[in-house]
């Protein structure tokens, strides 16, 4: 079955729903989002607690209710979603997909946004020695078998990861009655938002071991019993400094990665700073006429975020689809990560592409108190944005004037990191 | 002299509140912040999620939240609350589950359309 | 009574329950797990090995050529996935050339076709991926990789289909010699007895026969980590990469396909207590990454997913123990079978077969045997293979593993084959839902809701794997008190 869109959207969590709206509200007529669970709202739909939308709309908001306002938008808007389909393969801007009611079906589109979200980092990508037990989950999949499906996944855990994720099951399971018993951080600090430490550790008495981590899982059929050990500056477990604690069950909140399967197999380039595509200001790819935005792309802290970026990528993807000047030569600026910065997306920026101003987001490595975000041509400084405490865990935002852009001598930008104190302790 | 970081939004100020200063509340970051700070040491409060059995709907789980913020003391019996709920298809954002939770006029609601 | 009970479903009890059901003989396989294929058969390098390395005259020697050859049918026939790529054993310097001359000698001694050395830059344009710096290689052409597990199953399948009855969680706890010559067999679902027991228990079989009163065996429990890495890596090599064996004659670390297209990277080797010891330990894992890069420089280690570990099982005796007990009359062992026993295992059931008749039981082929075995891989299908299954089946249209892409329909057929899997690791092994880059994070609880749907029971009475591994503890508003 071969069927014709002017934009399709791969991905029907907060980033494609807002993509897909924004595709239809700057001129889009066909829109179709392809959705592999049978609900819109993506990884939203589990995420229960509230914390959404307090930049978007000003109100503070559970994972449902915010997912809910633009899967309403969606529909008014007549953005068509198939759900309970799963995208095979694309190849340009031809999308193989299949579902159980319509099959096999190849989808020609004007533009393309790729919006799949990520997956998570899990057990055996970090080598955890030990026992093969049941009750080792990572916190999404029981977040899943909790929140949807109604199950609790064990009776006294242990987290792995201070991540939002972990602090925010911490509290999940707490509330349904399990016992927390520790959570397990490997890095000095928590990469999570300070207020939910307090919500989520604090308020239930749930120690948090900053510098540790778990050196072997241990129990036959099921999980018993975990060792965690003290680590050095360099990550490497300090022998003697184990700790036993009986559990029944591990969360493992230890990263998300972007999930650019289809994307890798599509030939579109991959940042490897990101493991997202490579994008344009206007979060196209190096491929013309494909698009990406959300989690895909780099993993964000607040899905706000995501919603701006993706209405980004829906509004250039409705205005590819529509323009006939398909072949055009731009002038590219590189970004490159400077001191103390790890990455920058976008990654290029092409300057007549860009209206009054252009956002570059980015994460610094390492916690600082305070310090000047600089942007570089060469040794020349562009301009420069002070901040006051800046950590891993929070994507930072610059926003360059475009008649800077303009000044550029050479064809790189350089975002570095100069401090005033050093790492916070 | 209590350290606290604010929960209202998600900057997290590092609050200073003098219980013996009728809890003047220093390093905020906005009045929220403020009105936190003097509360979180007098009548600390929560709003809660969590989800209650729903029947005809495609999953067995429905989300739910408290509409207002619930006493920490309380958050216990808040929480007993849902354990006997049963919903039926189909719910809509809103809808009272439990209404008057611990005589505070906080009802738990449901925040997905079922 | 049975004619034959075998003891143990790995690849072995599972070949030789397939090569007896080729005959007219009622034949039961006791099983301690709860699926088959559950100890060594899953956690071992999948290689069926050329054959150069076993001991010259060896029954190792004999089977392992023997078996590679018969495992090319008996793949094609029933399905089985399985490539042919060659086998390169690298050499640095003069000892290690030195070693694979001796190989070489072994390798044309066990009748090993087409084995032979090659100088570095042969071996580099056969396989750009070895380390450049090696002087020579062994070559040894007749190997293949192999999805062992779904090796074993297939062939248990097919044993059932033609009248073979497979009981799990049929641990043998005593085993009584009666006045007629038969045996009485005690299994943690019932007593069985028998005409004939052949024990094939993997790492349990000393234990196994000591029940009849055999005391000479003693089991050596040798564990191996190994690493998988992404398919990214999967192509990184085409072949088998072994180092030369170090001095106690130890294979080393190989590094090979999977034909799931992943790479495999191991084993070491380490004493362990309990023959079913599945853990992995650090920092033995680490020395594997060393090892690895010293064969193959190019691999990524930034790119595992997963790691395993498995016990081989083995005894003090150096060779496969292939024998009827002399101790007790009828009962056979088939003992012993660590490194080649994979590749050796249709070879293994072809011996089994023939001790049985020189024990006095009459083999009569069968009139009618199923003899083929089709999966339906919905990731394989083309285009238009996959729209008509979809159509006569809308279960295939819906993706439950995207790593994978395995379907729902794939799932539910697996649930409905012979020896049913009930847990969500059977499925894993059947299905390969939960072997990607994910590991089952985003498909695992769908196919937990499927395979309650399909055998009728509530969610938490589903297991990952062995007897045990509850993955829920209790539905959630039904738990234990709040600990604020």
């Amino acid at each position: 079955m071969t069927l014709e869109y002017d934009i399709v959207v791969v991905g029907g969590g907060p980033a494609g729903l807002a993509a897909a709206c924004a595709a239809k509200e700057n001129g889009a007529k066909r829109v179709l989002i392809l959705e592999r669970d049978s609900e819109a709202g993506g990884i939203l739909n589990q995420c229960i607690h509230n914390g959404f939308g307090l930049h978007y709309f000003k109100e503070e908001l559970t994972g449902p209710e915010y997912a809910s306002r633009f899967i309403k938008k969606a529909h008014q808007l007549g953005v068509e979603i198939k759900l309970d389909t799963m995208v095979l393969s694309i190849e340009g801007k031809t999308i193989c997909a299949v579902n159980a009611t319509e099959g096999l079906m190849e989808i020609r589109a004007g533009a393309v946004v790729l919006a799949m979200g990520c997956r998570e980092r899990t057990r055996g990508a970090i080598a955890i020695p030990g026992d093969r037990p049941a009750g080792i989950f990572t916190a999404g999949t029981a977040q899943r078998y909790i929140n949807v499906e109604g199950w609790m996944v064990g009776k006294r855990v242990v987290i792995l990861g201070s991540g939002d994720i972990g602090l925010i099951m911490a509290r999940r399971m707490t509330l349904e009655g399990a016992k927390v018993l520790a959570c397990i951080e490997l890095c000095p600090y928590s990469n999570g938002l300070n207020r939910n430490i307090v919500q989520c550790l604090n308020d239930y008495n749930i120690p948090l071991f900053l510098s540790h981590t778990i050196t072997r899982i241990i129990g036959k059929h099921r999980v018993e019993q975990v060792i965690i050990s003290e680590v050095g500056t360099d990550k490497k477990p300090i022998p003697g400094t184990e700790i036993a604690i009986d559990c029944d069950t591990v969360l493992l909140s230890v990263g998300l990665i972007p999930e650019n399967e289809l994307t890798r197999a599509a030939g579109i380039p991959i940042d490897s700073r990101t493991n997202g595509a490579l994008v344009y200001e206007n979060m196209e790819t190096e491929v013309p006429g494909v698009f990406s935005c959300g989690n895909v792309v780099h993993v964000h802290d607040l899905v706000d975020f995501v919603t701006a970026e993706s209405q980004r990528a829906g509004k250039a993807a409705a205005e590819y689809a529509k323009s006939t000047e398909k072949v055009e030569s731009f002038r590219i600026l590189s970004i490159k990560n400077g001191r103390k910065v790890n990455y920058t997306v976008p990654q290029m920026i092409r300057r007549e592409k860009v209206d009054k101003t252009v956002d570059v987001f980015f994460r610094v490595n390492n916690v600082y108190s305070g310090g000047t975000i600089r942007v570089l041509d060469g040794i020349t400084e562009l301009c420069h944005f002070n901040r006051e405490h800046l950590a891993p865990g929070e994507m930072e935002k610059i926003t360059i004037p475009a008649v800077l852009l303009d000044k550029v001598s050479g064809d790189e930008l350089t975002v570095e990191l100069a401090v005033r104190e050093e790492m916070k302790q | 002299m209590t350290d606290l970081i604010c929960i209202v939004c998600p900057k997290g100020c590092h609050l200073q509140v003098d219980e013996e200063n009728e809890y003047r509340v220093t390093n905020f970051g906005c009045t929220r912040g403020e009105a936190y700070g003097k509360k979180e040491l007098t009548d600390p409060t929560r709003v809660l999620t969590s989800v209650v059995y729903i029947r005809g709907a495609a999953h067995p789980c429905c989300p739910v939240k408290t509409s207002g913020a619930v006493p920490k003391p309380q958050i216990r019996e808040a929480m007993a609350m849902l354990k006997s709920v049963r919903l039926d298809a189909p719910v809509r954002i809103g809808d009272v589950v439990v209404s008057d939770v611990c005589s505070k006029g906080i009802d738990w609601v449901v925040t997905k359309d079922m | 009574m049975y004619d034959v009970i075998i003891i143990g479903c790995g690849v072995v009890g599972a070949a030789t329950a397939y090569e007896l059901s080729k005959y007219d003989l009622s034949v039961c396989v006791c099983e301690r797990s709860n699926d088959v294929a559950n100890g060594a058969t899953k956690a071992n390098s999948a290689i069926l090995h050329a054959g150069f390395d076993c001991p010259i005259g060896s029954l190792e020697a004999r089977l392992n050529v023997e078996g590679v050859k018969l495992a090319k049918e008996i793949c094609e026939k029933l399905d089985v996935e399985r490539r042919e790529i060659p086998t390169f054993v690298l050499a640095f310097d003069d000892r290690e050339m030195g070693e694979i001359k001796s190989l070489y000698e072994r390798g044309l001694a066990n009748g090993v076709p087409g084995v032979r050395i090659i100088e570095a830059e042969e071996a580099l344009r056969l396989e750009p991926g070895l380390n450049p710096n090696l002087k020579a290689a062994l070559y040894a052409p007749s190997s293949a990789i192999v999805n062992p597990w779904e090796y074993a199953i297939a062939m248990a399948e097919t044993a059932v289909r033609n009248g073979t009855e497979v009981k799990l969680c049929s641990a043998v706890t005593a085993i009584e010699k009666m006045m007629d010559g038969a045996f009485k067999v005690a299994t943690e679902t019932g007593i069985f007895e028998a005409k004939y027991v052949i024990n094939a228990a993997g790492a349990f079989s000393a234990d196994v026969y000591a029940l009849v009163g055999g005391n000479d065996l003693r089991q050596t429990n040798f564990c191996g980590q190994y690493y998988v890495l992404d398919k990214s890596q999967g192509n990184i090599i085409n072949s088998v990469v072994f180092p030369c064996p170090d001095e106690h004659g130890f294979k080393g670390v190989l590094i090979s396909p999977t034909v799931h297209g992943n790479l495999i990277v191991g084993p070491d080797s380490y004493e362990v207590e309990n023959g079913d010891c599945v853990a992995t330990v650090s920092p033995m894992l680490e020395e594997l990454k060393n090892q690895g890069h010293r064969s193959v420089p190019g691999i990524d280690f930034s790119q595992i997913i997963h790691e395993y570990a498995g016990v081989r099982p083995n005894t003090q005796i150096p060779d496969f123990i292939i024998e009827e007990s002399k101790l007790c009359p009828h009962f056979i062992n088939l003992a012993g079978i660590k490194s080649p026993g994979l590749s050796s295992a249709p070879a293994i059931a072809v011996e089994a077969a023939d001790i049985l008749r020189n024990c006095g039981l009459v083999l009569k082929r069968k009139k009618e045997f199923i003899d083929s075995r089709r999966r339906i891989k919905f990731r394989e299908l083309s285009s238009d293979q996959k729209q008509n299954i979809i159509t006569k089946n809308p279960l295939y249209g819906r993706v439950i593993c995207r790593c994978e892409t395995v379907t729902e329909g794939e799932i539910v057929e697996a649930i409905h084959r012979p020896i049913s899997p009930r847990t969500i690791d059977a499925i894993k092994r059947r299905c390969n839902a939960g072997m990607g880059r994910c590991q089952g994070g985003f498909c695992g609880p769908r196919v937990h809701e499927i395979l309650a749907r399909e055998l009728n029971v509530s969610p938490k009475n589903i297991l990952m794997d062995e007897q045990g591994s509850f993955l829920l503890t209790s539905p959630i508003k039904e738990a234990d008190d709040l600990d604020t």
